[in-house]
């Protein structure tokens, strides 16, 4: 078996044998990921005696039914005021467009729980503002209408207030990355501002609005803080109340299944609807963008749509929680503040480098071998995102405590050592908590980044000798630079925020900001919360405005 | 190459991550899991760390979820005491036995028997009332006097009461199983639902703001919460305490609903005699002080000294029904409120 033919035979193989790797390395990762979701998972072949038709008969259809307008609602309001004010800010010329470029990120940086607070001390009945009205007109209740911020549309327009960045980051990311000649052309075909958008930038911009909506929606399924402050029956609020409050743990992960499948049937539905078709870039010619310069009434209209979701979102629920803070803020603010600033930023840093890290190797490992196998393992690595933050940490404590008994038995056996729960109980367990969670954050946006380089570039790069991972390292990661950086940002800001898992999973005398802020609002002492709740709203603006730094560099051509 | 170089950084940051891991080595410690988030809390590990020199580490969460890492954790795991504020929590650690049964004189003679388990699984260590709160320009203290006055229809419109997720109010209808049976205790529920003044939102204390802005005329709220609006260094806040009344229900009957907040020593601790000692601590007239009193809650310790307003509040009566009943009924509770409507 030493013929030439066969010693040629070998070389196709021995090129192939990267891909492999690429192949095994993916799928392994997006295993590990997907862990704590499968062990979730398990639950669904579990008998429950009887709790299904309990739920079933008595609160699981309002579970659906609120769930279901938070996700349109939420959908709807976060694509238009996310794309709507991305479009404006990248095409058009009116007032204030440089501080909106950055300043629609702000939202960002709010918590929903956070936002909730800030509005209801000032919108309740016993609030400020209803109190100036019943004085001022001499009203008692129920003698005027005032919308219940405490509500199922209360709920939504909070969330969408603060999730429609999403929307804008990526959206006005797509727009820029487009390419000038594709809006040129449209021009040239006599398209106005408006039919340019609809007909050309709209449809292009797609994948990076849609994985922004995604993003959005996802959030609002799992959305806890918010919600239960409002009293808002959903399916997270649902699970959370079988599980932990009816310890019916079969029952609440299977409740946590049928999330996931609706999260897998949207997933799907978008993907049907796109069909085969693909974005590429088939230029790298760029130019000055051409803008519309807008004036009058119109500029204005322009500079309004921009303001208010930075004041209703932003700068108005700041303002609010900066009073109660100078009002009666919180007794530790000070060094243990600095503490808990700390160690907030230093969970947010590692876990950012990692998510996206991760998410490099899977997009691209998914793009070097494009089957079904590696779709949906990737898939199912970023399903984490849309499972709620203590059904995660439950699933994540599950094998974890596993493999930390069996290191502990191995440990007593053989060198009688009492090592106790070695992973579990530290921090560790907490970065791979929110890598769970919060890898579809960045993964969506690199996968949005990475697909749209034509594979022309891989396989020229591939012609001239480099290797797989040469080519990621020298000509993907360059021409996706502003991208990884936005991930990172988005992972960075969402770690600041999490809430449910960060509670479960931390170990001894470890609290941060966000934590804080639970702690004293699950108390009741709201006036108190407020300066942690500003606190991470103000730690969490340096990165966002960072990330709009990068963003602007990022733009090809200027 | 490329391929380890792309790596090495994540790995870098996962071992940097587990390197964040507080050991737990030290000689002397004592390692609490606590559902209470006082800041007088602080001040109580202190006490203890001076009095016996033992270091205390503290995870501090919401109770079920602490329950369910103690689960999970087994035996193996880190913690030797549950601090929780509710006998129905204190059921639900000792049903999905997270505690270890302690056999101490010194919590025997202090504690009297109903704030204690049979088996010293748990031991409760404060008292909190679930009380009414009147509008005294609205309704009279005795039509409003018992918690069966609440399903009353005389009351349509007119109570303000938290949500039933929450386990204050689980309890507060555990209790009225145990006293009238489950078929009287989901008609009361039901009652109550129809008299809802709003959709349930909010705390107790925006039950009892409720009734100060004139939204209802009665709430439900554990009294501690109107004993902070009442020493709040916030004018508004005291003008809302001012403004309405504090009821003790069923005075002439079982008593005013009694709620604890207590502790167990955790099956596996690895520091069990750290924990004996600290459970033994917080029934110390200095511990209680700080215990109890921090929160305006009634010690467990008769000798112990009373909050200035509790103390003017006088004697009253309170149902001496033993709480680990709350525990029991709670899952019957919870599938009742369900059944009848109360969000």
């Amino acid at each position: 078996m030493t013929s030439p033919a066969s010693s040629r035979a070998r070389t196709p193989s021995r090129l192939s044998l990267p891909l492999n790797l690429w192949n095994a390395l993916t799928i392994g990762i997006a295993l590990i990921v997907a862990l704590p979701v499968l062990v979730v998972l398990t639950h669904l072949f579990m008998p429950t005696d009887g709790i299904w038709q309990h739920l079933g008969s008595t609160v699981l259809p309002r579970y659906l039914g609120n769930t279901l307008f938070l996700v349109v609602t939420v959908g709807l309001g976060t694509f238009v005021i996310g794309t709507g004010t991305a479009w404006l800010v990248v095409m058009c010329r009116f007032p204030g467009r440089r501080l909106f470029e950055w300043g629609l990120l702000l939202p960002l940086a709010v918590p929903t729980y956070v936002i909730a607070y800030a509005y209801t001390d000032f919108l309740q009945y016993a609030g400020p503002i209803q109190t100036w009205l019943r004085e001022t007109f001499g009203w008692s209740a129920g003698d005027y209408f005032f919308p219940d911020i405490r509500s199922l549309w209360g709920a939504a327009t909070l969330i969408t207030l603060v999730l429609y960045p999403y929307v804008y980051m990526l959206a006005r990311a797509a727009f820029l990355e487009q390419s000038v000649c594709v809006l040129d052309v449209g021009r040239t075909l006599g398209r106005g501002p408006w039919r340019l958008f609809t007909s050309v930038a709209l449809p292009l911009a797609r994948p990076a609005i849609v994985g922004g909506v995604s993003l959005a929606l996802m959030e609002t399924l799992n959305e806890f803080g918010a919600v239960q402050y409002f009293g808002v029956d959903t399916f997270t609020t649902g699970i959370y109340r079988t599980w932990f409050g009816m310890g019916e743990q079969v029952a609440a992960a299977q409740l946590a299944a049928c999330l996931l499948a609706f999260v897998i049937a949207l997933v799907l539905l978008e993907r049907w609807s796109r069909g085969k078709r693909r974005y590429f870039h088939t230029t790298g010619r760029y130019q000055q963008m051409p803008e519309f310069a807008l004036h009058g009434g119109r500029a204005w209209a322009a500079t309004l749509a921009c303001l208010t979701p930075v004041l209703l979102g932003f700068l108005i629920p700041s303002g609010l929680l900066g009073y109660l803070s100078v009002q009666g803020g919180d007794a530790l603010f000070g060094a243990a503040f600095l503490e808990f600033a700390g160690n907030s930023l230093l969970l947010a840093a590692l876990a950012s480098i990692v998510a996206v890290s991760l998410a490099l190797l899977l997009s691209y490992g998914a793009r070097l071998n494009p089957g079904r196998i590696t779709r949906v393992a990737t898939r199912v690595a970023a399903m984490g995102y849309a499972v709620p933050g203590s059904v995660v940490a439950v699933g994540i404590l599950i094998p974890f405590v596993w493999l930390d008994h069996q290191i502990n038995d191995f440990m007593k056996g053989q060198f009688g050592m009492v090592v106790g729960l070695l992973l579990s109980g530290s921090a560790f367990i907490l970065i791979y908590a929110y890598l769970v969670r919060f890898l579809a954050v960045s993964f969506n946006a690199i996968e949005a980044s990475l697909g749209k380089v034509t594979p022309s570039m891989d396989a020229a790069s591939r012609t001239l000798g480099q290797t797989a991972g040469g080519t990621l390292r020298k000509v993907h990661t360059p021409i996706m630079r502003g991208s990884l950086i936005a991930a990172g940002i988005l992972v960075f800001v969402d770690v600041m925020k999490e809430l449910p898992a960060t509670v479960i999973l931390r170990p001894f005398n470890f609290d941060t900001l966000a934590i804080r802020a639970h702690s004293l609002a699950a108390d009741e002492r709201l006036a108190e919360a407020s300066t942690s709740s500003l606190a991470i709203v103000a730690v969490g603006i340096i990165p966002v405005i960072l990330l709009s730094v990068a963003m602007r560099r990022s733009r090809p051509g200027s | 190459m490329s391929l380890h170089r792309r790596t090495a950084l994540p790995l870098a940051a996962l071992v940097a991550g587990s390197a964040l891991a507080t050991q737990a080595t030290a000689a002397e410690e004592l390692n609490i899991y606590s559902a209470r988030h006082y800041d007088s809390d602080a001040a109580l590990y202190a006490a203890f760390t001076e009095e016996t020199g033992i270091e205390v580490n503290v995870l501090e969460g919401d109770s079920d979820q602490l329950i369910q890492r103690l689960k999970l954790e087994g035996e193996a795991g880190p913690a030797d005491v549950l601090i929780t504020v509710d006998a129905g929590r204190l059921w639900r650690g000792e049903h999905e036995d997270v505690f270890k049964s302690v056999e101490s004189e010194v919590l025997n003679e202090r504690l009297p028997a109903h704030m204690r388990h049979p088996e010293g699984k748990w031991f409760g260590f404060s008292q909190r009332v679930r009380a009414l709160f009147i509008d005294p320009t609205a309704v009279d203290a005795d039509e409003v006097s018992r918690y069966e006055d609440l399903a009353d229809p005389a009351l349509e419109g007119e109570v303000c009461i938290r949500s039933s997720n929450n386990i204050y109010n689980q309890s507060l209808l555990a209790s009225m199983i145990a006293h009238h049976g489950e078929e009287e205790a989901e008609a009361w529920a039901e009652g109550v639902v129809a008299n809802f003044a709003r959709d349930p939102e909010g705390g107790d204390t925006d039950q009892i703001r409720g009734v100060a802005s004139g939204e209802c005329s009665v709430a439900v709220a554990n009294h501690y919460y109107y004993v902070r609006l009442l020493n709040s260094d916030n004018e508004a806040d005291r003008e809302v305490a001012e403004k309405v009344e504090i009821v003790f229900p069923n005075q002439d009957d079982r008593g005013a609903h009694i709620n604890v907040g207590g502790a167990g020593v955790v099956k596996g601790a690895p520091n069990e005699e750290n924990a004996v000692r600290f459970l033994e601590f917080l029934a110390s007239d200095e511990a209680q002080a700080l215990f109890a009193t921090g929160n305006y809650e009634f010690p467990a310790v008769e000798s112990a000294e009373l909050d200035g307003v509790l103390a003017s509040w006088g004697d009253f009566k309170k149902d001496d029904l033993n709480v680990s009943v709350l525990g029991e009924n709670n899952p019957e509770a919870v599938r009742i409120f369900d059944r009848a409507g109360w969000r």
